[in-house]
């Protein structure tokens, strides 16, 4: 967009919200607990890319995650608030934990956890997130939610589109995370039997036969 | 609640994530990094979906189905890569992906599987089903 144009949608921007009661220096209460859970949730992501120590990655995951379900809770969708909550804190986490353990990952800090890449990685991030803050913010510049009356995530309503609108994507995402599962214990399999070197000579048949 | 505020975590976050998967050596901090990147999405999803809400006449609630489906499949892609970062530990001792380079084109350092020499099990995929096919 051009300087002139730029210019052009500020003004419109500033004609069109005076018939409003918002304002951008009057921040409501909401807006302050939001932006003040974003800055953790921002720096807990932060820490959790840039640190060392594999584990505490693991655990400013957590908090990073926990984070964004209180953002949730102010945005009113406290349904999806609570299933990142048991999802992403309860069960992802505790996933990554476990791969951390099984995979002997060093207690304290690793020299090798970033890869040699990282300047030009920096480079790309940073470049990105000026590119999208700026084309977000230009585009969003006017728009308001309003976050009175009831809410607009509660389980009721939740529950009532997933199953009128949405059952059809839900039950063939069931059918994904069976598959998945099956997928999982396929892969944790096939290394153990691997590992009892052929004692059968099943395996080795089917890749004769292959 | 001006709608650029979600907006611009849900930017700053997912480049935080950007950073985290092109920056990263160790495939579980790699996996770390892709949650970011999809919990920025759900961020962006249920905020224009709250907008939504308020701005439409009749909405279909798509943005939290579509939150909801995201969360879903993180987890399962969660599993399903943890299994493999697994396999592959299990296979090469290692879960470094730059010392993953069996697929690499141009330079090979010293052979395809000179890490795997040493061990019990050569390397998965290709260079495991040619160890098998010679034994």
């Amino acid at each position: 967009m051009t300087p002139a144009a730029a210019v052009a949608t500020a003004a419109h921007a500033t004609t069109t919200t005076a018939a409003e009661a918002h304002g951008f220096l009057s921040p409501t209460g909401v807006e302050i607990a939001f932006l003040l859970v974003g800055l953790v949730t921002f720096g807990a992501a932060v820490i959790t890319v840039t640190t060392r120590q594999l584990v505490h990655a693991a655990l400013w995951l957590v908090v990073a995650l926990g984070g964004l379900a209180v953002e949730y809770l102010l945005l009113t969708a406290e349904f999806i608030a609570w299933v990142q909550v048991l999802i992403y804190v309860g069960s992802v986490v505790v996933l990554l934990l476990f791969g951390l353990m099984l995979t002997r990952a060093p207690i304290g800090r690793s020299p090798d956890a970033d890869s040699g890449n990282r300047r030009v990685a920096l480079a790309v991030a940073v470049a990105a997130a000026g590119a999208l803050v700026w084309v977000v913010v230009d585009a969003f510049r006017t728009t308001w939610i309003d976050l009175d009356g009831a809410p607009a995530g509660s389980t009721e309503v939740t529950g009532a589109s997933l199953f009128q609108h949405w059952v059809l994507p839900f039950e063939a995402l069931s059918v994904l995370l069976l598959a998945a599962l099956v997928g999982a214990i396929v892969l944790s399999r096939r290394a153990k039997a691997d590992a009892a070197a052929g004692a059968t000579g099943t395996r080795r048949d089917t890749e004769g036969a292959r | 609640m001006h709608l650029a505020y979600p907006a611009v975590l849900s930017a700053l976050l997912f480049c935080t994530g950007l950073y985290g998967v092109l920056a990263r050596r160790n495939a579980i901090l790699v996996l770390m990094s892709v949650e970011l990147m999809l919990n920025a999405v759900n961020l962006n999803l249920v905020a224009f979906d709250v907008w939504l809400s308020r701005t439409a006449e009749e909405t279909l609630h798509s943005g939290q189905a579509l939150a909801l489906f995201t969360i879903a499949i993180a987890a399962a892609e969660i599993g399903i890569g943890l299994a493999i970062v697994l396999a592959v530990y299990r296979n090469r001792g290692t879960s470094d992906i730059d010392k993953l380079r069996d697929t690499a084109e141009g330079h090979e350092p010293d052979g395809p599987d000179s890490d795997a020499t040493g061990r019990a099990l050569p390397a998965p995929q290709t260079a495991g089903e040619k160890a098998e096919a010679t034994a």
